[in-house]
């Protein structure tokens, strides 16, 4: 497998179709209940798991978008929506000014090629009857595209691009190694030129130095195909690698949205602050600088009954009356970055620099850390 | 149990001091497919009280070590070769009965996967009694006092109550904290951790990291933490030891081992990993391939396969001879240390940035 | 647990309904005319009018059903005597009232299958248990080529087999029979002994193979991996984590195997002549007696369902997550 991945031999176009900075992709609104079944004698809808609720985004085209949060939060909820996995249960989602957030089979079908996706887990998302030539250039015969020289030329090609032997276009997915699999996993999604990549914990499956793999020839998709990706992790090291403007959901919410380095070093919202400082990090020689330290308790709540006004209530250290009551509005709270949108009604300082006083929420560690400073 | 023959450089005698003490470990596992050498040729050393990082992808062979320690491989279709002594007592012949007698009491482990690890069949409050209740010879009333303590140690919430929830009505974060109190619950010199937090979420990762942390300080366990992610150990250790194929490829203080890495797999995987402040405009330098079989690990230095230094070496000494690893602070790699240093000061941490 | 029962009784109702209502139609899917074994020999159609009538075959399928029904919970006054609730009808085949008849062949089968299932559950569970326990050793290897070679033994080949061989030839063993076990609970014991042993033979290997399977799954479990890291002896580990997780699988199959049991129960009876449940179910059949058939079909349905939640019932108790969902 050669390391050195040349794009040249994609074809290039999808690139130059849109102009940068035009929005792409636009979300409204978007929600996403699924029911709760209980209930005596018969079982009826009791509640709904409210996975996504009531979020909006704009990915503009050729850019990479991250979307970060803890497990229940709703990002990959929010990934199967746009790519029309699941219907929404209410919101908008519309493709270059199309409405498709209802749209039938039918209507989908020519937009279904300019958005793709690219999944977790690369054993279970590979057809294992399937040969990697079939793999690839499936999504080619079910939309009836005949490319120049052939299928069989362009799946040569495309796997060249994502750095894999054009030989093995009749091998098995077993006779590849994780890594080499979420090659092919790449290589199926770009077979039908998208404009729109969702990437839904693409490398979290993967060991370290594959991750790193994977990630380069995404960058190196995105940048020199000009596609945009919606990049969903729960890595903020990866998302701020690979993406320049992020979101960041809890529960089902979007709480804070920005460019990449406003997010990262002037967060506003007090769970982006808990979540960047719960980061474990490598500090290099010279680079011991403080950072905060802010130890939340417990665990996030179900989002079956998802707490009132701003959700992030119950674990925040800055909570009052009001956030019970009113849920915060997405604005943008001052700063240079227009586009940097927080939802909090009490809003932490724009920096990460370590506080007179960590933030340690959790009772057991508060208690150890209390008798610890105690003088004896 | 077979006698492998042992290779004669590796032989080192066990450094003084020392708690836990594993010589030449070497553990195969027979399958359909051949033989696995699973962990060959391993030494190191733990001192009482400290905290150990063992750091190395799947397949390294870090958790199989630390499963051999505790006698919970296999004896069917495992060899287990070499000396592990924990306190002066050999482990490595001990028998099933020295064994039962020391796990759980003397050394005790938490698993990743806290879901998996814990019995769906009896309360959290039991199975964190069981241990006490056996080790100790105390009454079951006894041993749920006693779990109920450990409990409010951990930080769960209403811990009366909560100690007779079964494994399923905790969250992660929760049944993570039930397993540290289980593992914990007689107080065991050393403690084994195998990736405690890869499961569970950023903010609750930080939440049981520092716990384990604090716990350490209050039951001064020594502490082998095993786990893929740097960023983990980096905070929570003293010592590294780096693993790949089945070797220890690097070992050193955690400040050596991320400020002057000396090992070609070291640098890749620090280079593999962003960072929250590393310069995004930098691409990752990815460790190229991918590891290698252990059915047939590949001669000489087993990294010389996916290594872009082989040629500083020269004369094909990669691929025909094992490098050593010394003891103490060091790496098994045959550049020179001159070279070490260098190339890692002009062409890897440029890239880290 | 109350609304678990409750939703499932609803649930076991309809079923009934369902399965009473397809034998019943189903019969008269038969081109075959239960009048004509009462009407003998010299039938003439106006002989055969009447029989049609006092059998009540001359209404309409649907009504009969109807009828029939009903009188199951209400009781009827037939011209030739009074049939109380539970009131299935009169045999076609000998003009007897068929619940008393269900109720007098009920104790053979009940104490066939009962001891047959207790027969499989202990030597079965027992050797898979201890072929698990002994993996790999000669004792498992014995226990499970055995298993293998006895699950082909089917009831009608080693039933006779077994008859001529222990019985006829060499009087080691007593003549099947059925005797009450209120009347002499020895004899009943002798008297079924071999009937149980041929019954549950197949069962027997069956679960010997599937306590040894689920045994060895179990006993990989990361939790039972945890139990012995807390060092728990390895025979606490066995009996109190693995064993336990093998139960589920263990009653699920349980429940499944009720109904090839009656089947078994019904070879039995044939093979060694007892006068069981199943003897009569394959008597009605033959004779085409409506009534007969519909009763033994009815209440052998009533026994399985019953049994299923009661083995849903049992998740409950086995598996505290099966408790609160």
């Amino acid at each position: 497998m050669s390391n050195d991945i040349s794009l040249s031999k994609a074809p290039a176009g999808a690139a130059a179709a849109e102009p940068a900075g035009e929005t792409l992709l636009e979300v409204s609104g978007l929600t996403k209940y699924f029911p709760v079944m209980g209930g005596f004698p018969f079982k009826r809808q009791v509640g709904s798991v409210q996975a996504v609720d009531g979020i909006d985004l704009a990915v503009r085209a050729g850019e990479s978008f991250g979307l970060v949060g803890e497990s229940g939060c709703g990002k990959s909820t929010t990934g199967r929506l746009i790519t029309r996995l699941m219907e929404p249960t209410a919101g908008t989602i519309s493709y270059r000014g199309q409405d498709i957030s209802h749209a039938d089979r039918k209507a989908l079908a020519p937009i279904r090629s300019e958005i793709q996706m690219i999944f977790q887990d690369p054993y279970s998302s590979l057809n294992p009857r399937q040969t990697v030539g079939t793999i690839i250039g499936g999504p080619m015969e079910i939309n009836g595209i005949n490319p120049p020289g052939g299928r069989e030329k362009r799946v040569r090609e495309l796997l060249e691009t994502v750095g894999l032997n054009p030989e093995h276009y009749n091998r098995f997915p077993h006779e590849f190694s994780g890594g080499q699999r979420q090659r092919i996993g790449v290589a199926r999604a770009l077979a039908l030129e998208p404009k729109l990549i969702v990437a839904d914990e693409p490398v979290s499956a993967l060991d370290v130095s594959i991750q790193a793999q994977v990630v380069n020839l995404l960058q190196q998709v995105q940048r020199e195909l000009g596609i945009a990706f919606l990049f969903i992790a729960h890595d903020l090291a990866i998302v701020r690698h690979f993406s320049q403007r992020v979101a960041v959901m809890y529960l089902g919410k979007i709480v804070e949205v920005g460019d990449r380095d406003s997010i990262y070093q002037r967060p506003r919202h007090p769970y982006t602050h808990a979540l960047l400082s719960a980061v474990p990090e490598v500090e290099l020689e010279g680079e011991e600088r403080e950072r905060e330290r802010i130890r939340l308790a417990g665990d996030v709540p179900s989002p079956i009954n998802p707490p009132s006004g701003c959700r992030f209530r119950t674990r925040c250290w800055k909570a009052q009356d009001k956030c019970a009551a009113e849920e915060p509005p997405l604005i943008h709270l001052g700063g240079p970055d227009e586009g940097h949108l927080t939802a909090c009604h009490f809003p932490e300082e724009p920096t990460i620099a370590a506080r007179g006083e960590d933030i340690v929420l959790d009772p057991a560690l508060a208690a150890i850390e209390d008798v610890a400073e105690r003088p004896e | 149990m077979t006698t492998l023959t042992k290779p004669v450089e590796d032989a080192a005698p066990a450094a003084s001091g020392a708690f836990l003490s594993v010589r030449d470990l070497y553990v195969r596992f027979s399958t359909e497919d051949g033989i696995v050498k699973a962990v060959d040729g391993l030494s190191f050393d733990l001192e009482r009280g400290k905290t150990l990082g063992i750091v190395g992808e799947s397949g390294s062979g870090k958790s199989v070590t630390n499963l051999t320690v505790l006698g919970l491989h296999n004896p069917r279709t495992t060899e287990v070769a070499g000396e592990i002594v924990l306190d002066g007592q050999e482990l490595t012949g001990a028998s099933n009965r020295t064994l039962e007698k020391l796990r759980g009491d003397k050394m005790a482990m938490i698993f990743q996967d806290s879901l998996t690890a814990l019995s769906p069949y009896y309360t959290v409050g039991r199975q964190i009694a069981e241990p006490y209740v056996k080790h100790r010879g105390v009454s079951k009333r006894e041993g749920r006092a006693r779990a109920i303590e450990m409990l409010e140690k951990v930080g769960i919430p209403q811990p009366k109550l909560r100690v007779d929830d079964y494994p399923h009505q905790f969250s992660g974060g929760m049944r993570q904290r039930a397993m540290i109190a289980m593992a914990l619950v007689c107080n065991p010199d050393l403690l084994i951790a195998d990736e405690p937090t890869t499961a569970l979420d950023v903010t609750v990762q930080a939440q049981i990291l520092d716990l384990l942390k604090d716990l350490q300080q209050e039951f001064g366990s020594a502490i082998i933490l095993i786990t893929h992610d740097l960023g983990v150990v980096s905070n929570i250790a003293d010592d590294l030891l780096v693993m790949y194929a089945g070797k220890a490829v690097e070992r050193g203080s955690v400040r050596q081992l991320i400020n002057e890495p000396q090992h070609p797999y070291t640098w890749g995987l620090l280079g593999s990993m962003p960072r929250l402040m590393s310069d995004v405009t930098e691409q990752l330098t990815p460790i190229p391939g991918a590891p290698p079989s252990l059915l047939a690990p590949p001669p000489g230095c087993s990294f010389h396969t996916r290594c872009g230094f082989t040629d500083l070496v020269g004369g094909g000494r990669c691929s025909a001879e094992r490098p050593v690893l010394p003891e103490g602070r060091g790496s098994a790699c045959h550049l020179t240390d001159e070279q070490k240093r260098s190339v890692f000061i002009e062409t890897i941490q440029p890239r880290l940035g | 647990m109350l609304r678990f029962l409750v939703r499932r009784t609803l649930g076991a109702v309809v079923i009934l309904l369902f399965i009473s209502a397809f034998t019943f139609f189903l019969f008269f899917a038969i081109p075959h005319d239960p009048a004509l074994l009462s009407c003998g020999k010299n039938c003439t159609p106006d002989n055969l009018k009447i029989i049609h009538h006092n059998l009540g075959l001359d209404h309409p399928v649907p009504v009969q059903y109807y009828n029939f029904m009903v009188r199951i919970f209400t009781g009827y006054h037939y011209s030739a005597g009074n049939c109380p609730a539970p009131c299935f009808g009169y045999s076609f085949a000998n003009s007897e009232l068929v619940w008393p008849t269900l109720m007098d062949r009920l104790p053979t089968t009940l104490s066939l299958a009962a001891g047959g299932m207790a027969v499989f559950l202990l030597i079965g569970l027992a050797t898979g248990m201890l072929a698990a326990w002994k993996r790999g050793t000669m004792v498992d290897k014995v226990f499970s080529s055995a298993s293998l070679v006895l699950s082909s033994m089917q009831i009608y080949f080693i039933g006779p087999l077994a008859l001529a061989l222990l019985v006829y030839n060499n009087q080691i063993l007593d003549q099947p029979k059925y005797v009450p076990i209120t009347d002499n609970p020895v004899a009943w014991f002798n008297g079924l002994l071999l009937p149980w042993c041929v019954l549950s033979i197949i069962f027997t290997a069956n679960y010997t193979r599937m306590a040894r399977s689920t045994m060895i799954e179990q006993l990989q479990e990361e939790h039972v991996r945890t139990a012995v890291a807390k060092g728990m002896s390895g025979r606490y580990v066995f009996f109190r984590y693995a064993w336990r997780g093998s139960l589920i699988p263990i009653v699920t199959i349980l429940g499944i195997d009720l109904g090839s049991l009656l089947g078994g129960a019904m070879i039995t009876e044939w093979t060694f002549q007892l006068a069981g449940l199943g003897r009569l179910a394959l008597d009605s059949v033959l004779h085409a007696d409506l009534p007969m058939l519909m009763g033994v079909m009815l209440f052998s349905a009533t026994m399985i369902v019953l049994f299923n939640i009661i083995v849903d019932a049992a998740y409950a108790f086995i598996d505290p997550r099966v408790r609160l969902s």
